[in-house]
């Protein structure tokens, strides 16, 4: 037996619905999670009550809006609170669909390079785009820290030029290979437990108890990374648009 | 996750379905050719999302903290006044227990002082009055000790001259007795 710890992240078109130049334009599998994640999320955010006292789905909305808010307040301030519904989406988002991902047979959005390289880009040209709106030429101060001796501030200012265009890649590659990775260690050590049994008998079912506590032990830490990823995309992206929004800092 | 040829299925079933849903050996997420699609589904699905967000459930969600931060504050400073004007209450009690029982003192202090003034003038007419009857009742003995002291001097004269009468058998000379009783009371 041939496990293929690939072949979930397979793109599986449902239907087709035309093409854009030579692109075929599908719905796919992809699509349909994206609409799963969307769908929980307006759920989750409109279905619950407005109550006094929450109950607990209402707490639960409560909750991610005061996470989201409070995360934005201490990273970019209480002017980054402008950019609370576009990191709101995006934190909400990437969370839903990774927890749904972690679901056995399901398909991980955020396992796709191009998906969070889409959103990644959104980030840096709302950063780029707001910082250079808001604050003009100053914007490109952030290239220049202060306090750094003239002789080196060529290469400093090198360096930060680079690592600001290298953030959408570090941006998006933490989040598509910490899913990946999760997804592909999960199913080879799940698959590991089916290879001992179907392979050496009763020996190996017995044997396969390793693997499989190994599994559950692997499963509670992605279902941590899930949501950590999330966070960690939300927080860089606050971090990033405080860039826009104080360049003096 | 893990697909329907990943589990514990019998072989000719795994091998089945991994002929079918093969991904032509390439690496599904460096597969170009998904990639408007995944692109365009994302665009229409975010962008929905986002509106949704911050149309819909952001005031909604917010709204209803907000309310109960309002509905919260508001019970604090209603609680707040409500203490004060208990607090007023007492003091206004207290103040005005105060300021009775100085009134009553006063009063009862007034009252006394009254009753004893007016105690002090019945008893000195009393007094007085009493001193009358007195030196009235003193003057009435005297007349009629006097009076009876008289009443006495005739009956001893009468009786004299009875006595006189029945041992001599002669009526005796009415001055003589009545200057022998005379004589004899002085005596």
């Amino acid at each position: 037996m041939k496990i293929d710890p690939i072949h979930q992240f397979n793109i599986e078109p449902l239907f087709t619905l035309g093409h854009i130049g030579n692109h075929t334009i599908a719905f796919t599998n992809s699509s349909l999670y994206m609409l799963v994640a969307v769908a929980i999320i307006s759920i989750l955010m409109l279905a619950s009550g407005t109550q006094l006292v929450p109950g607990r789905l209402q707490s639960v909305a409560e909750i991610s809006y005061e996470f989201v808010a409070s995360t934005i307040r201490s990273t970019a301030g209480s002017e980054g609170m402008k950019f609370f519904p576009l990191i709101f989406s995006l934190f909400m988002f990437i969370c839903v669909s990774n927890l749904v991902g972690i679901i056995p047979y399901t398909f991980t959005i955020s396992s796709h390079l191009i998906v969070t390289a889409a959103l990644a880009l959104l980030v840096f040209f709302t950063v780029l785009i707001y910082g250079v709106a808001k604050n003009g030429l100053k914007f490109f101060s952030i290239f220049v820290p202060h306090g750094v001796p003239g002789y080196i501030l060529p290469l400093v200012m090198f360096i930060e030029i680079l690592s600001f265009f290298l953030r959408p890649v570090s941006h998006s590659v933490r989040l598509f290979a910490n899913m990946l990775a999760g997804h592909i260690a999960l199913k080879v050590f799940a698959g590991f437990v089916a290879m001992l049994g179907f392979s050496l008998g009763a020996l190996g079912w017995i044997g396969g108890v390793l693997p499989l506590a190994l599994t559950v032990a692997l499963y509670a830490l992605e279902i941590l990374v899930a949501f950590l990823q999330a966070y960690v995309f939300a927080i860089l992206t606050c971090i990033y648009l405080n860039d826009a929004i104080h360049p003096g800092h | 996750m893990a697909e329907s040829h990943g589990g514990a299925k019998s072989p000719a079933a795994g091998a089945h379905t991994e002929a079918e849903g093969g991904h032509g050996g390439g690496f599904p997420p460096f597969e170009s050719s998904t990639y408007a699609s995944q692109l365009v589904w994302l665009a229409i699905f975010f962008v929905a999302l986002y509106v949704i967000v911050s149309k819909l459930a952001l005031p909604k969600v917010g709204g209803a903290i907000e309310a109960r931060q309002n509905k919260i504050e508001g019970d604090l400073t209603e609680a707040q006044t409500l203490r004060d004007q208990s607090d007023a209450a007492l003091k206004a009690y207290e103040g005005e227990l105060a300021s009775a029982r100085s009134r009553a003192q006063a009063i009862g202090n007034e009252s006394r002082d009254k009753a004893n003034a007016q105690a002090d003038a019945e008893r000195k007419t009393l007094e007085e009055q009493l001193a009358a009857k007195l030196a009235g009742a003193e003057k009435t003995i005297a007349a009629t000790r006097a009076t009876a002291m008289s009443n006495v001097r005739g009956i001893a004269a009468d009786a004299a001259g009875q006595i006189v009468q029945q041992l001599t058998g002669v009526v005796p000379d009415a001055g003589s007795v009545n200057a022998a009783v005379d004589a004899s009371l002085k005596g």
